[in-house]
């Protein structure tokens, strides 16, 4: 059985992604299982999909213990705990992560004894205008990785999920499964299949007793205020405002009354972001009424950040 | 006939149009909505009839529901988790109406505290309505039970509402392969309501639920409910062969997997019973003589079928996703009083409870509760209720509590 897992943000087509290569696995007669798995549905939360595909009919159900192929949208979510990218990878795993940085460092940074390979996507995606179709790229590459797909039954899966969206979106999406699916050729059928969980030789589950907790420690209580400002959901942001200051007329109260979470104060009677909270909605980019307000990609943004600050090292 | 891919709410609105019905009183919540989304997009797009109107609550839906089903209309809804209690004084009532209908509940556990993710409170909490459950293990089985459900409620024999029971995410979000009867088929198969002296009409006037003070009279409806909800054993089975000559599918009552010649058996309801099919398949490739037994319906209880599955067995070991404060697993003891007193009755009937709020429950733990009720049959010992819980968890939560005592010292300096 392939049990593949696709990591991204919301908004980045994981589902999608999770679908596609779905529908492929179908297409070339394979019985299988495709879902998100996401908490409260925000764009830029961390959220992962994955397939199971067999011969046989799956009883399997569920997150995917120990994936066969990992694929990795958005290098960032790496390191955040909550989006669980290593979880029950082992030497067996082939990780793709969509990244401008190379596989050797990949390998050395997550001490992954398995296959790291890199998605070539991750220049292009820094135009915010690609951003939506990194998802179609992650399944084209899946795709090819897997060995069982082809071209055809990739595009036909590809026009079936997206028929909805109208030809230009459909070919567009076309366009980069196809490219990620061919720059994959090298590793073609490079994904093994994982065997079935035995019942000779286990490992056994490390079941305990639960003990008793008195209430003031097992109640569900948050025991303090405003606890939701520690968690920093700007890391969410694909996208991030930026306020042109010489455009800015100052009439603040529209980008702040909009910004659905309260993350644009008032400063000496000009509007200023919270970058810690600030998801990358674009409401304020769509309400500001002088158009002050622009998107760049977060990426882009931080790699702005970072020259500049090397710049004032050097400086100093 | 089409198979393709669809997830559990897919099928569960498929069952719907199939079901060709009139109306649809509607309130979203996580994780049903897209069932009522795509049945509101069929009727805006005109591929489907009917009527979808979105309700202030859960409690005017199920009203509506009730309401609509008295005048003689074919009517679906559906919710989850909150939603079912929030509509919970309405069950009873529209139970009591004699309405039938269909309700699509998509399990997801209940608050304190809250979460999206499945357990089978919820429907449990609805146990005792009046409304019968059918509790589905495939998407597939989510679109069939829809269209066997229509029949079933509306059987002269029953005139009962119906609940279909999917899992939130492991099937209401879960792709699979699923076989899309014709419409034609479908239609033939569900047939058309005949509300005989269902007749509630606007402007002619009715008394859908008349008072009744002293005991005897009330008591009459309720055994007549009661009596009502067990015709359904009988009726559900021939709808069950019934649709199974027209689409190939049977399903029946108690799903029966490798039981056979089982000595032990796995017991468990809803979509995780798949996982344990899958332990039986791993076990008897190792040599275990092991079976899987599946009420599919909960509502009326197949006391005898489950009596006649279980007997002479070795060891039982019963896994209900739900749990009931200070006494533990439902399917549990339901399955005690089944067996009560029988000479035939498994002599290790054991408890363990897992799955809450989604929590997995892995191919290794299945084996490991194998192993328990064989090491219970041979020490002639059944071991106490388990709760399915492992070190590896309970470090997780510790670390969460660490934090948040840390934070809570940092917040308040």
């Amino acid at each position: 059985m392939y049990r593949i897992r696709f990591h991204g943000r919301g908004g980045q087509g994981m589902k999608t992604a999770s679908r596609i290569l779905g529908t492929a696995f179908f297409l070339e007669g394979y019985e299988v299982q495709d879902a998100p798995r996401y908490g409260a549905e925000r764009r830029g939360a961390p959220i992962f999909a994955y397939v199971r595909a067999d011969r046989a009919p799956i009883n399997e159900r569920g997150i995917i213990r120990h994936p066969d192929l990992v694929i990795v949208a958005d290098d960032s979510l790496v390191p955040v705990p909550a989006a669980g990218v290593l979880a029950g990878i082992t030497e067996h795993t082939l990780m793709l992560i969509n990244s401008a940085e190379k596989e050797e460092v990949w390998k050395e940074r997550l001490n992954h004894s398995g296959t790291i390979l890199t998605l070539p996507v991750a220049a292009e995606m820094i135009k915010k205008a690609e951003l939506p179709y990194v998802g179609a790229a992650c399944a084209g590459a899946a795709a090819c990785l897997t060995g069982v797909i082809t071209e055809a039954s990739l595009e036909q899966a590809i026009r079936e999920e997206l028929a909805e969206l109208g030809a230009a979106v459909v070919e567009k999406n076309l366009h980069n499964a196809l490219t990620a699916y061919q720059s994959m050729a090298p590793h073609a059928g490079q994904v093994e299949e994982g065997s079935l969980v035995s019942a000779d030789g286990y490992q056994v589950p490390d079941w305990i007793d639960l003990p008793f907790d008195d209430a003031r420690i097992s109640a569900p209580t948050i025991h303090a205020a405003a606890t939701s400002v520690m968690v920093k959901t700007g890391l969410w942001r694909t996208q991030r405002p930026v306020i042109d200051y010489d455009r800015c007329k100052g009439c603040w109260w529209v980008c702040s009354s909009y910004c659905p979470d309260g993350a644009i104060n008032v400063v000496d009677a000009m509007p200023v972001i919270d970058y810690d909270h600030c998801k990358g909605c674009m409401v304020c980019v769509a309400q500001c009424p002088s158009h002050a307000i622009e998107a760049i990609p977060e990426k882009q943004a931080q790699a702005m950040e970072e020259e500049a600050s090397l710049a004032t090292g050097e400086a100093t | 006939m089409k198979r393709t891919l669809l997830t559990g709410n897919g099928a569960a609105a498929w069952g719907a149009r199939l079901a060709a019905v009139d109306y649809v009183p509607a309130f979203p919540i996580t994780p049903q909505t897209e069932i009522i989304e795509t049945l509101a997009d069929w009727i805006d797009a005109g591929e489907m009839a009917g009527r979808l109107v979105t309700m202030e609550s859960e409690h005017s839906m199920i009203t509506a529901a009730g309401g609509a089903a008295a005048t003689g209309v074919r009517v679906f809804s559906a919710t989850s988790s909150q939603g079912l209690l929030y509509a919970m004084e309405m069950l009873y009532t529209v139970s009591g109406w004699r309405a039938p209908f269909v309700l699509v509940n998509v399990s997801r556990g209940l608050s304190s505290p809250i979460t999206l993710e499945p357990d089978h409170n919820d429907i449990l909490a609805a146990r005792d309505s009046g409304f019968l459950q059918i509790h589905c293990a495939s998407c597939q089985e989510v679109l069939d039970s829809t269209l066997m459900a229509y029949r079933l409620a509306e059987d002269e024999r029953v005139r009962l509402p119906v609940i279909v029971n999917l899992d939130g995410f492991y099937l209401s979000f879960t792709r699979e392969p699923v076989e899309i009867p014709d419409a034609d088929a479908a239609r033939q198969f569900v047939g058309s309501f005949d509300a005989e002296n269902i007749r509630f009409r606007a402007s002619a006037p009715e008394s859908q639920a008349v008072a009744v003070l002293g005991g005897g009279p009330y008591s009459y409806f309720r055994y007549e409910t009661h009596l009502a909800a067990m015709n359904g054993l009988a009726v559900y089975d021939e709808i069950a062969d019934e649709f199974n000559e027209c689409f190939g599918r049977k399903h029946e009552a108690v799903e029966a997997y490798k039981a056979d010649d089982a000595d032990y058996l796995f017991v468990m309801m809803g979509s995780f019973a798949t996982k344990a099919r899958e332990a039986v398949d791993r076990l008897r490739e190792e040599g275990w003589v092991i079976g899987l037994v599946r009420p599919r319906l909960l509502r009326p209880l197949p006391a005898a079928r489950l009596q006649q599955l279980l007997a002479g067995r070795k060891g039982v070991a019963v896994i209900d996703q739900n749990i009931s404060m200070g006494m533990g697993g439902v399917l549990h003891s339901e399955l005690a009083s089944v067996l009560y007193g029988r000479n035939d009755a498994p002599p290790i009937l054991a408890s363990f409870i897992g799955g809450l709020g989604g929590r997995d429950i892995s191919t290794e733990e299945f084996f490991e509760m194998a192993q328990a009720i064989r090491q219970a049959v041979e020490s002639g010992q059944t071991p106490p209720p388990r709760l399915l819980y492992t070190q590896t968890e309970l470090r997780e939560v510790r670390k969460l509590q660490a934090i948040a005592q840390v934070e809570r010292s940092t917040l308040s300096t």
